[in-house]
C-alpha cells in the first residue's frame, strides 16, 4: 500500500496521455475516461484522504490501481474445490449405488448375509452368504503380505544401503517393470507355470503337516490358495518396494553418519537409523499392498479352484475358494435377474467396507509415524 | 513432509497396472475366440443336412444395411463363422454384429427394441419369471406380432475325460448322474465296469470339474442328467452346478484342468474337447454305445418334438429312449426373431442371413467347428419360418 500511495501523485501524469491514446496504458478503463471530465477529480486529489478514498477516486476518474488480481486464484480454487468434491461425490455415489442394487436382496435373503456359505442366487429362494468368500478373500491377501513384506523391505534396504548407485538404478528399473506385468499375465503364469513348480513342494507339506486343518489336502494343490497367494505375493512386491525404498533413502544422513561414528556396523546401521525412521512408510506401503491383494480378480479367478456347493468348509493354504472379487467377477456374464445381480453387488458392497478399513488403519498408523 | 512424496509414486502405479488389466482382458478375450475358432478338426461328415434341401447359398437377395443381435455365448463361434462366411456369399453388402452377451441379457436387449434378434440357449419363457413373461414382452417389442424361436445351431454336449491307459470309455446318464453327484467315487466302481467289460479301469478316485462361472453348458448338461438319469439327478437344472468336484473357470479352464489331471472327467462343449485332443465317453441310452459325432447330435435332435405351434419352432428335447445311433446330450441355441413388426430393411436382412443360416451349405460347416447341423427335416421346417417373416 505504501508503494502505491507514493506513486499515486505520478499516477495521475500519465493519465491526459491515456486519454488520448488508451492503448498506451493497460490500467486505463475505456467506458469510464469517456464519461467522466478529469478536471474536478484533480482538485479533490488536494483533498486529505484516506487510501480508501483514495483507491476510489482513481477508479472514478476511470484508472485502477494496480490491484493484485484475484481472478487467477479464484479460478484455480474453485477447479481444486471442484474436483475435491467430485472425488467424494464419486465414492459417496459408489456407495449409494452398491447399497441401492444390494438391499432387495439383501431383505430377501433367507441365509445370514454375514455367516452363511451358501450361495444359490438363482431361482425363487435366495440363500447367500459371504463367509466363505471372506476367508478366502483374507487368507489369501495376508498370506501373500506375509511372504512379500519381508521380501520387499530387504530389497529396498539392499537397493538403498548396500547396492551402488549404478547398479541400484537398473534393479529398480526391473521392480517398476514387475508393477507395469497385467495380472492375467501373472494368472496365466501362475496357473501354467508356477501352480505345476509348486506342486511337489505343497505335497512335500501335505505330508508332513496334513494333519493339521491348517495344512490338510483339499483340492487339486494346483489350484490352492496357496498358489494364489504366492502369485499375490509376487504381484504386490513392487509396490511395497517401491515405498519402502523412497522411504529408506530419506533417512537422515546424520543419522547414519553418527551411527557409523560410534563404530555401528552396516547392519546395526540399518536397525537403529534406518528402519526406525522407515517404520510407518513400510507399514503403509503394506496396507497398499493388502489393499490390492484383496481386490486382485482375474489372477485369482484363473487359479483358484472352486469346491463345489455344499462342501465342508476347510480353513487349510491347500484347499480352494472364491474371493470377492474373482466371484463377481467369474459369475458377471450371466447376471439375468435383479435379485442375481444385487447378491454379488451386496458381496461387493463388503469388499467395499473392508478396502475402506484396510485404508482407514493404514492411515491411521502412518500418521502416528509422523507424529513420533 | 516427505511421505506426503512417496505417498503419490505408488498409486501411479497402481493406476496403471489396473489399466493393463483392461488391455489384457481384451486381449485374451480377443486370442479365445480366435483359438477356438479357427481350429480345423476332421470332424465326421455334414451328413444329415442335405437331403430335401434343394435351395443353396446362390439364391441369396443380399439387401445393404446393417442389423445386430446379442445372445447366447454357445452358438458365438458358429454366428460369427456364418456371417463371416455370408458377407462373403453377398460382397460385404451388409453388416451383422453379434455379441455374445449371454442368453438371458440377449433376451432382454431383444424385447427392449436395442436389437434385431436374439440367440438363446432356451426358448422364450411363457411363464412369469423375475416379474416378466418373455414371450409377452417380445411380442409388445414386435408391435402385437408373434415372436417365433427358431432352432439353429445345436451344441453337442461332450463327457470328456482323462485316464491313463483308457481311449473307450461308455457311459450312461445314470452312471454320470452319480459319477457327477458323488456317489460313485472310483473309477472301478463295478456300475461303471458293467458298462464297459474288458476296459482296464483304474483304482484311483474320480476327479469331476465343474464350470465354477454360471453357464448354459452346466443347465443343458443338468437338463440332461436330470431327465435321462432314472432319477439319479435329483436336483433342479440350473445354470450353477450343484454337483461335486472342483470349480475352474470357463470352459477353457475345465478343459485344461482336465487335461492336466489324471483319472478325472468333465462336461463340456464338444469343440474344447477336440481342441484340447480330449477322449469324450461314448454314450449308451439303451440302444448300445453312441460316439459324439454331428450324425449322432442331428439324429437325436430329429427325434425332438416341435413344442411351438405354426413357425414357432421350439423344441421339447428327447433326452432318454432314443433310437440306436442317437447322441441325446446336447443343447440347442434358437434365434428369436420377430415373426412381422421389425423395420422393413431389418427384416430383409434378418431374412436374408437366417435363409443362409439355415441353408445345407451354412450348416454343413458347423461339424468343424465342434456343432452338429440340424436334422433336414427341422432344416426345412425352420426355412419355411425364415420365409414366412414378414
Amino acid at each position: 500500500m505504501a508503494v502505491t500511495d507514493t506513486d499515486a501523485t505520478e499516477r495521475v501524469e500519465p493519465e491526459p496521455l491515456a486519454a488520448q491514446d488508451p492503448s498506451l496504458s493497460p490500467v486505463v478503463d475505456h467506458g469510464a475516461v469517456t464519461t467522466h471530465s478529469p478536471v474536478p477529480k484533480v482538485v479533490a486529489h488536494r483533498a486529505p484522504e484516506t487510501p480508501a478514498d483514495h483507491v476510489e477516486r482513481e477508479a472514478a476518474r476511470g484508472v485502477k490501481l494496480a490491484k493484485i488480481s484475484r481472478t487467477g486464484d479464484r479460478i484455480f480454487r474453485s477447479l481444486a474445490t471442484t474436483s475435491g468434491l467430485l472425488i467424494v461425490l464419486l465414492v459417496l455415489f459408489v456407495g449409494i449405488f452398491l447399497l441401492a442394487l444390494a438391499l432387495p436382496s439383501l431383505q430377501a435373503d433367507q441365509d445370514s448375509f454375514l455367516t452363511s456359505r451358501n450361495w444359490t442366487v438363482s431361482g425363487n429362494e435366495l440363500r447367500f452368504g459371504i463367509a466363505g468368500l471372506f476367508w478366502t478373500t483374507v487368507l489369501s491377501a495376508v498370506l501373500a503380505m506375509a511372504m512379500a513384506v519381508p521380501v520387499a523391505v530387504g530389497v529396498a534396504l539392499c537397493m538403498t544401503q548396500y547396492l551402488h548407485k549404478r547398479v541400484s538404478g537398473p534393479v529398480s528399473f526391473v521392480v517398476d517393470l514387475l508393477a507395469a506385468v497385467p495380472s492375467i499375465i501373472f494368472g496365466l503364469w501362475g496357473l501354467t507355470v508356477l501352480g505345476p513348480f509348486l506342486a511337489p513342494a505343497a505335497a512335500w507339506l501335505i505330508s508332513k503337516l496334513g494333519w493339521i486343518p491348517f495344512f490338510e489336502r483339499n483340492v487339486d494343490p494346483k489350484g490352492s490358495v496357496f498358489v494364489a497367494s504366492v502369485v499375490l505375493a509376487i504381484m504386490i512386491l513392487p509396490i511395497v518396494i517401491a515405498i519402502s525404498r523412497d522411504v529408506f533413502a530419506q533417512t537422515p544422513r546424520d543419522h547414519i553418519e553418527a551411527a557409523l561414528a560410534l563404530g555401528a556396523t552396516r547392519w546395526e546401521v540399518i536397525r537403529t537409523a534406518v528402519l526406525p525412521h522407515g517404520r510407518s512408510g513400510v507399514i503403509s506401503a503394506s496396507m497398499l499392498g493388502l489393499g490390492r491383494a484383496l481386490g486382485e480378480t482375474i489372477a485369482v479367478m484363473i487359479i483358484l479352484t472352486t469346491p463345489s456347493a455344499g462342501s465342508p468348509f476347510s480353513p487349510s493354504i491347500f484347499a480352494g475358494g472364491e474371493t470377492f472379487a474373482s466371484k463377481i467377477a467369474n459369475n458377471a456374464a450371466e447376471f439375468d435377474s435383479p435379485s442375481k445381480t444385487g447378491a454379488y453387488i451386496a458381496a461387493g458392497l463388503v469388499l467395499f467396507v473392508v478396502t475402506f478399513a484396510v485404508n482407514a488403519i493404514a492411515r491411521i498408523i502412518a500418521e502416528r509415524g509422523v507424529e513420533s | 513432509m516427505a511421505k506426503q512424496n512417496y505417498a503419490r509414486r505408488p498409486m501411479n502405479r497402481l493406476v496403471s497396472s489396473r489399466a493393463g488389466k483392461f488391455a489384457a482382458l481384451a486381449a485374451l478375450a480377443t486370442f479365445s475366440l480366435t483359438a477356438c475358432g479357427s481350429d480345423p478338426t476332421s470332424a465326421s461328415e455334414p451328413a444329415g443336412a442335405e437331403p430335401g434341401s434343394s435351395a443353396n447359398a446362390s439364391g441369396l437377395a443380399c439387401p445393404a444395411g446393417k442389423i445386430s443381435a446379442e445372445g447366447s455365448s454357445a452358438q458365438a463361434n458358429a454366428i460369427t463363422e456364418v456371417i463371416a462366411d455370408y458377407n462373403a456369399e453377398c460382397g460385404d453388402k451388409a453388416t451383422i454384429e453379434y455379441n455374445p452377451t449371454g442368453s438371458g441379457a440377449g433376451i432382454k436387449s431383444f424385447y427392449n427394441g436395442l436389437v434385431d434378434f436374439a440367440g438363446s440357449d432356451s426358448a422364450l419363457k411363457t411363464e412369469m419369471k423375475d416379474g416378466v413373461i418373455e414371450a409377452d414382452k417380445a411380442k409388445e417389442r414386435c408391435q402385437n406380432n408373434p415372436a417365433w424361436n427358431l432352432p439353429m445351431v445345436v451344441g453337442p454336449i461332450a463327457f470328456a475325460y482323462n485316464i491313463d491307459g483308457v481311449d473307450k470309455l461308455v457311459l450312461n446318464a445314470e452312471v454320470l448322474s452319480e459319477i457327477f453327484n458323488g456317489t460313485i467315487k472310483t473309477w472301478n466302481d463295478p456300475k461303471i465296469a458293467k458298462l464297459n467289460s474288458g476296459a482296464k479301469l483304474p483304482s484311483a478316485n474320480i476327479t469331476v470339474f465343474f464350470r465354477s462361472d454360471e453357464s448354459g453348458t452346466t443347465e443343458n448338461t443338468t437338463k440332461f442328467l436330470s431327465k435321462a438319469g432314472n432319477g439319479a439327478w435329483k436336483d433342479e437344472p440350473a445354470k450353477a452346478w450343484t454337483g461335486t468336484g472342483e470349480g475352474k473357470n470357463k470352459s477353457s479352464g475345465v478343459a485344461e484342468a482336465t487335461a492336466g489331471t489324471k483319472n478325472s472327467i468333465t462336461y463340456i462343449e464338444w469343440s474344447y474337447a477336440k481342441d484340447n485332443n480330449l477322449p469324450t465317453a461314448q454314450l449308451d441310452s439303451g440302444n448300445g454305445p453312441v460316439e459324439l459325432s454331428g450324425d449322432a447330435v442331428a439324429k437325436a435332435v430329429s427325434e425332438a418334438k416341435v413344442k411351438g405351434s405354426g413357425n414357432d419352432l421350439s423344441l421339447d428335447l428327447k433326452y432318454s429312449g432314443t433310437k440306436a445311433g442317437a447322441y441325446p446330450a446336447l443343447l440347442v441355441t434358437y434365434e428369436i426373431v420377430c415373426s412381422k413388426g421389425l423395420a422393413a430393411d431389418k427384416t430383409a436382412i434378418v431374412k436374408d442371413f437366417l435363409t443362409y443360416f439355415s441353408s445345407a451349405d451354412a450348416q454343413g460347416k458347423l461339424p468343424d467347428l465342434g456343432y452338429a447341423p440340424l436334422p433336414s427335416g427341422l432344416q426345412s421346417k425352420v426355412k419355411a419360418a425364415v420365409a414366412a417373416i414378414q
